[in-house]
């Protein structure tokens, strides 16, 4: 079944030290008696306890007693490994041991802050301990496995959060690949009117930074291409991106827009938030980058010169080319960032408030695009149903936020100030227009956040009432909104002539399948999960995969920005490395023992081993190898052995801890 | 009163982190468990848990992360469908499979793993002594030191 123990491991010398831990361990475990008893255990060369291991003085005899005692393990009885595992390997290094002959037996969390029956507890100790020798007599020496850094990163998404990233990491010096599905760059920000609380206009400070992106030497734009697949780890992580044709060439097109000209194909502008109208081929809008024109396959009238061939007939420049076909690009990076975006939440699930069937019921981005001088009415504030200039207008706060019964549980975060800037420009675009506001609280929290909104509500008389809306419906040209003001507990009803709901921010549209690809985790919403919410904010689990922005939740543009340099830093940290560390306790295969069932193979979730099919055996790639040991377990004969962590090493400890 | 012995096989990421957060928090409980770290729950072999309980184990725990939080993507489901198949054939070896239990504890979760160790210890302590050391049922795989 297992091979029988090796006789060299019948010499280790293995020293004992139990801490006291002030009095955590000790006034609950005798650790004098944990140390006596285990003076004769076989193996043990040398047994002793002290107040505080983890103190320079404890290290110190530590090492000391290492040199001088010829040890060739160790065992800390003390805290939790996760505490100061880190700090005993480093003491046993410094005494010329190899750091994986070091054992941490935890008699503090797992024993004496949780029992108070002092023998027992002691008891137990000793048992915890003894497993620890058992296991300690079989260690062996091992050296980390080495990887080198592929110093090239790869960012998804060319929003502001993307671009931010992009220009942090070129500027510390690396290559950048920067993916953006969209024929230009600029995300949701470009779409926005003016930005709270200083009611700077969007455009004008995102435009600078995307030219300055387009334009520098590290970074290599990819527009209107896409993540097909990641295989590798970190830092060497293979991607295929997908590159969608424009069947414009971009370096030929001059912009001279005759083709738009002729195109007889209308279809809503994405861009406008479907509030007009574009052809099929287009251009995004007029500062996009790259600048070039698109041709929409979807919406073309098939690509075909037989069917109309309009624009490839007035292109002077013959920049057109209906026989562009979609392509793979292969690209090595050792790094990615995951910058997605978000979405809004769909007014078709808030039925109640009619934003399907109503035009003049419009969401939070489609006001944005109403509001801006770019956008469809020149930055004039009208109604979309018949152009009239709104003279009311009801802002309803929380349309799909903070709901745990029927929608989202969370709060979208940047709703009550877009709102309170929606209803101010309103009232400065239409200064006899009336402005109401319905919300559960006002949420003010950042920086001139809370001043910008006492400036609605005192300068600009926005009325604001604490309250739900139950029902939006229509009356004439009129919609009427029904509510409740929960301050006085009376139902409202107030007339407008336009609504605008601040919807939920969800999830980007299809973000589901590129994080499959991506393999990392998200939250419950779709939204992607950090390493730790305090402590790893812009990491995620999933090592070489760093977040920014609101993929990773919803955010304010000066907190996307902060994150997106924030895990641009964190990819300079991984590049600063000269070589990764990987552990090395992973699970070889013994030739000797290998059927070649390739059972193991089956349970990898790494695609770490694969079967050598002229040698009939296993073979593993330590690098993408995690170490989780699901194969060992798996492993019929035996073969899969997890490195310091074997099957006998496992028996051995389970005979210390039951059996004596 | 006869005090069972309660081996513990818990993952590293979640349930071993959660045996941490019980003794951060002080939670007491049953002193009748003694816990092996293992990176993940499907490290653990079935032929481990039939050792446990020849060697002297009275029940039997496996602790892992919750469906969907496997730090190894999917390590969790491997340990579900082994540990299902493996109560079976407990069961034929005459050894109670309800001396055998999984659960899914998370690092944020100390409270349940303290009490789940309490009330494993009550049942396996009702359940009574297994003896199998006695029968040795189980063939010798690791030789004499």
């Amino acid at each position: 079944m297992t091979a029988p123990l090796s006789a060299k491991n019948k010499e280790k010398r293995i020293g004992l030290f139990v801490c006291h831990c002030g009095v955590n361990i000790s006034s609950v475990v005798d650790v004098e008696k944990v140390a006596q008893v285990l003076k004769d255990y076989p193996g043990v060369t040398i047994s002793t306890d002290y107040v505080y291991m983890c103190s320079d003085p404890g290290q110190q005899m530590i090492i000391d007693t290492i040199k001088e005692k010829h040890l060739d393990g160790i065992i800390i009885a003390a805290c939790s490994p996760t505490l100061h595992e880190k700090t005993f390997q480093e003491a046993a290094r410094l005494a010329g041991l190899n750091p994986y002959q070091i054992e941490i037996a935890n008699i503090r969390e797992g024993d004496s802050w949780v029992h108070t029956d002092k023998e027992k507890a002691t008891k137990k100790a000793i048992k915890i301990v003894k497993s620890h020798v058992a296991k300690a007599r079989q260690n062996e020496n091992l050296d980390p496995i080495k990887v080198d850094v592929n110093r090239r990163a790869l960012v998804i998404g060319g929003g502001v959060s993307g671009l931010q990233a992009a220009m942090d990491i070129a500027d510390h010096g690396y290559e950048v690949l920067l993916v953006e599905k969209n024929p230009s760059i600029g995300g949701k920000m470009i779409q926005l009117s003016e930005t709270f609380p200083t009611l700077d206009c969007s455009q004008c400070i995102l435009t600078p930074k995307m030219v300055e992106v387009s334009r520098h030497p590290r970074i290599k734009l990819l527009t209107y291409h896409e993540v097909e697949s990641v295989s590798g780890f970190v830092g060497n992580f293979k991607v295929r991106i997908k590159k969608k044709p424009r069947y414009v060439d971009e370096k030929l097109c001059n912009l001279c827009g005759e083709c738009e000209k002729v195109c007889p194909q209308v279809v809503p502008d994405e861009f406008n938030q479907g509030l007009s109208f574009r052809k099929a081929i287009y251009m995004p809008f007029p500062q996009a980058i790259p600048g070039t024109f698109t041709l929409d396959a979807e919406h073309c009238l098939g690509l075909n010169p037989v069917r109309c061939g309009k624009c490839k007939d007035v292109c002077d420049k013959k920049a057109i080319d209906y026989d562009m076909k979609e392509t793979i690009v292969e690209e090595e990076v050792g790094a990615i960032v995951v910058a997605t975006g978000f979405d809004l939440y769909t007014m078709q699930a808030l039925g109640e408030y009619g934003g399907e069937k109503y035009l003049d019921v419009v969401n939070g981005l489609e006001f944005e695009r109403i509001l801006s001088a770019s956008g469809p009415t020149g930055g004039e504030v009208r109604r979309p149903s018949d152009g009239k200039v709104p003279k009311s207008i009801v802002f309803v706060q929380c349309s799909g936020s903070r709901d745990t019964e029927k929608h989202m549980p969370y709060c979208s975060k940047i709703c009550c100030m877009y709102t309170a800037k929606h209803a101010m420009m309103y009232r400065h675009k239409v200064p006899d227009g009336q402005a109401t506001v319905f919300y559960i609280d006002v949420r003010a929290g950042g920086k001139s956040f809370d001043e910008f909104y006492m400036r609605t509500v005192e300068e600009d008389k926005v009325l604001y009432i604490r309250g739900k809306v139950s029902k939006i419906f229509k009356e004439g040209d009129k919609l009427i909104v029904w509510g409740v003001d929960t301050l006085t507990g009376k139902k409202v009803e107030v007339e407008a002539d336009m609504v605008v709901l601040a919807m939920a921010m969800v999830k980007a549209d299809g973000v589901q399948d590129l994080l499959k690809k991506l393999k990392i985790a998200t939250d419950i919403h779709g939204f992607l999960a950090e390493a730790h919410p305090k402590l790893r904010p812009v990491e995620s689990l999933n090592a070489g995969f760093f977040l920014a922005g609101c993929a990773h939740g919803p955010k304010d543009i000066p907190e996307t920005v902060a994150q997106a340099s924030a895990a641009a830093a964190k990819v300079g940290d991984l590049f600063a490395q000269k070589e990764l560390i990987h552990e090395p306790t992973v699970v070889p295969v013994n030739d000797e023992l290998c059927s070649g069932c390739g059972i193991c193979i089956t349970m990898c979730p790494y695609s770490a081993r694969t079967l050598d099919p002229d040698r009939g055996v296993v073979v593993v790639n330590e690098i993408l190898c995690e170490g989780c040991g699901a194969c060992a377990a798996a492993c019929p004969s035996g073969a899969a052995q997890q490195r310091n962590q074997t099957d006998n090493q496992i028996f051995s400890m389970l005979r210390a801890m039951l059996r004596e | 009163m006869f005090e069972p012995q309660i081996m513990c096989f818990l993952c590293k990421w979640c349930t071993s982190s959660a045996a941490d957060a019980a003794g951060t928090s002080r939670l007491h409980h049953t002193p009748n468990n003694i816990n092996m770290r293992v990176m993940c729950s499907s490290r653990v072999d079935p032929q481990h848990i039939l050792y446990a309980f020849k060697e002297g184990a009275d029940g039997v725990f496996l602790g892992g992360c919750h469906p969907g939080d496997c730090h190894y993507v999917e390590g969790n489901y491997k340990t579900l469908r082994r540990i299902t198949l493996f109560k079976l054939m407990l069961r034929d070896l005459g050894i109670d499979p309800k001396r055998l239990r999984l659960e899914w504890i998370s690092a944020a979760e100390g409270k349940k793993y303290a009490e789940t160790m309490t009330e494993f210890t009550e049942q396996i302590r009702a359940l009574g002594p297994l003896h199998l050391n006695e029968k040795a049922l189980v063939q010798e795989v690791v030789k004499d030191e």
